[in-house]
């Protein structure tokens, strides 16, 4: 009954004073709107910086990590030392080691049974020398099966020339990155001599070029046929290095790289640890976000604590009349609690939908084209999760600006105002 | 037939600022049904301070206020609130009729927020009331738009919306012109006959004399 007719008086009240009420509304509006863009912005350049790394990261790696533990030796162990400390070998020099993993086709084949993992993709990877003619240039190339490596990395839809199976139609095929090919002066159907770093050579022809948008990518990767990696490097058919798996849950990644680690006794990097410096960066975006937007929205709670104490200033009379009458404290404060609230409501309301609006406009601003970046438009995320944190921010602000001189005017005696 | 509608026992009141004072001197009063009672005084003397601690708006005081049978001193804000609502109209010198709402609204304001009855049976007492001020013509208008006068009218017919015990009123025609005062002086005069109790402040002699009983104070004390 009282909250109605508080409700009631609080409303007429804002209608008396359009202007003041709007500009109290704006400065909500405009908070809120602007977290709204800040939020759905940095999350989409988010998403891209993650996507992007994706495109060229496992969610896990399964490798055989070098040992460089040289401490322990085993001439202790030949001298009756076990302890190990009378027999102590200074500077010792690595010993030679493979460093494939053993049983690797049993572990992709283990893996590949797992209703959690949607591609697995051997790996056996060098730095060779490419020589095309005179010109020598140096880069890495993963020896893939190139139908796996499709299902992780979608390289078919970065092809540029050529398709991805053409390697496998093709004996001893090559796809390269773009930037590599023109570096060479290479074009699709083009023989190429790959040289290892033990000096075994390899002609190649090149079937296909790729563009990722990543130039450690484009200028310095190329694919072939896992199996001439192995005779390139002279190694035996179960050769590989690297085991990569693309989950179908990639929140799953740092869970499952502890199990197979543990299950097939190898180190295993899930894609947070491989890329910690994006992840960082997301950080950084999210707090800049959260900052700025904090900001704003403390400035429009101001305005609107600025606005309702003059509006109590002003309505001292009234607030004692209404207390003359048989208004509580308790409805006093109703009344211009509601005020700040319907203003913090409404501007909010607005301001998810200008919010929305300046996102949307965003999102069809093209991207200055630069040849490097394969994007666009500016990236932008829509999630109802930011719409609705941007309201509660919006919401609790007012109820806090409007908490204090509400709180005042449940308090003013209404005797020294009556008496003039 | 003699009922007291209000009694005050021993009355104490001291002002803190800007210095100690001591602004009610052991007043006691008793005011009968129907009685119309002004107080008068100078400046100064405590008439108002008195009205504000029978009206129960001032609640630090020292002794005993009783109201229609109820103990009012050392009730509850929330209590006296309600109790303010149905047993007590007020006017004011300055009339402070809420501007932003109709002259209807305003008389009906007290009545909803008591809400004994429902909108339309307040809605009927209101304009009763406006008529028995001949205000019912403005009825639509905003509070804020109308003469000092006008307010005053209005603002008696909202202290009558709840069918008080007492009406209170801190000099009623302080503020206004002799016509308008005239005017005044007869609505109050009407309603006294109609069996209201009214207690009112004033400087006004001629206002004074058509009330029942005058009381008269000079420093904190009533001489008679």
């Amino acid at each position: 009954m009282s909250l109605g007719l508080n409700l009631n008086i609080a409303r007429v009240q804002l209608l008396a004073r359009k202007r003041q009420t709007v500009v109290a509304m704006l400065g909500v509006t405009f908070g809120i709107a602007m977290f709204i863009l800040m939020i759905s912005f940095m999350k989409g350049v988010n998403q891209f910086l993650q996507d992007l790394m994706m495109s060229t990261t496992a969610d896990i790696r399964i490798y055989n990590k070098l040992n460089t533990d040289y401490s322990t030796s085993l001439a202790g162990r030949y001298f009756s030392d076990p302890a190990g400390k009378w027999i102590i070998v200074r500077h010792p020099k690595p010993k030679q080691v493979n460093l494939n993993i053993k049983n690797a086709p049993g572990i992709v084949n283990d893996l590949r049974k797992s209703d959690r993992i949607l591609a697995v993709s051997p790996l056996l990877s060098s730095l060779v020398i490419f020589n095309y003619g005179p010109v020598q240039w140096a880069a890495s190339v993963d020896g893939v099966d190139i139908m796996a490596e499709d299902k992780m990395f979608g390289l078919s839809a970065k092809m540029i020339a050529g398709r991805t199976d053409d390697l496998l139609r093709m004996d001893n095929g090559i796809i390269m990155g773009y930037k590599l090919a023109k570096d060479l002066n290479l074009a699709p159907g083009d023989l190429v001599t790959l040289t290892t770093q033990s000096g075994t050579q390899l002609r190649c022809r090149v079937v296909g070029l790729f563009k990722f948008g990543i130039s450690t990518m484009d200028e310095f990767r190329a694919y072939i046929n896992l199996a001439s990696m192995q005779q390139l490097l002279g190694k035996d058919r179960d050769y590989i290095t690297d085991i990569r798996i693309k989950l179908k849950d990639t929140r799953e990644a740092k869970k499952l790289a502890a199990v197979y680690a543990r299950k097939y006794g190898y180190t295993a990097d899930d894609w947070e640890v491989v890329n910690a410096s994006i992840k960082a960066g997301n950080t950084i975006r999210d707090t800049l976000t959260y900052v700025v937007s904090f900001t704003l929205l403390v400035v429009a709670g101001f305005g609107i604590y600025n606005i309702m104490n003059m509006v109590i200033t002003n309505k001292l009379k009234d607030i004692a009349i209404l207390k003359a009458q048989g208004f509580t404290g308790a409805d006093i404060m109703q009344i211009f609690l509601s005020q700040s609230l319907i203003i913090g409501i409404a501007g909010g309301l607005l301001g998810l939908l200008l919010g929305f609006l300046l996102s949307f406009g965003m999102s069809r601003v093209p991207f200055p084209e630069d040849g490097y970046v394969s994007i666009k438009f500016f990236p932008v995320l829509f999630e109802s999760q930011y719409y609705f944190f941007g309201m509660l921010f919006g919401i609790l602000t007012t109820f806090l600006a409007g908490m204090l001189p509400a709180l005042k005017a449940a308090k003013i005696d209404p005797v020294a105002i009556l008496r003039g | 037939m003699q009922t007291p509608v209000l009694e005050a026992v021993k009355l104490n009141k001291y002002f803190h600022e800007p210095q100690e004072f001591h602004v009610l001197n052991d007043v006691s009063l008793t005011v009968q049904k129907g009685e119309f009672i002004s107080i008068m005084g100078k400046s100064g003397c405590g008439k108002s301070t008195l009205l504000y601690l029978l009206s129960t708006l001032d609640t630090d005081y020292e002794g005993t206020i009783t109201i229609n049978n109820t103990v009012v001193s050392g009730l509850n804000e929330r209590a006296l609130a309600r109790f303010r609502n149905r047993h007590i109209g007020f006017v004011f010198q300055f009339h402070y009729l809420l501007p932003e709402f109709t002259v209807l609204q305003n008389v009906m304001m007290p009545a909803i927020k008591l809400g004994a009855l429902d909108t339309a049976a307040i809605e009927q007492q209101a304009m009763e009331k406006l008529q028995q001020m001949q205000m019912q013509d403005l009825a639509g208008k905003p509070a804020g738009k109308l003469s000092g006068g006008q307010q005053q009218r209005i603002a008696i017919a909202r202290a009558l919306i709840n069918k008080p015990d007492i009406i209170m009123a801190d000099e009623p025609t302080g503020n206004l012109d002799s016509a308008n005062t005239a005017i005044i002086f007869d609505i109050f005069h009407e309603i006294a006959q109609q069996g209201n109790t009214i207690i009112t402040v004033t400087h006004d002699e001629d206002f004074a004399r058509r009330s029942d009983r005058i009381i008269q104070m000079v420093d904190g004390k009533i001489t008679g």
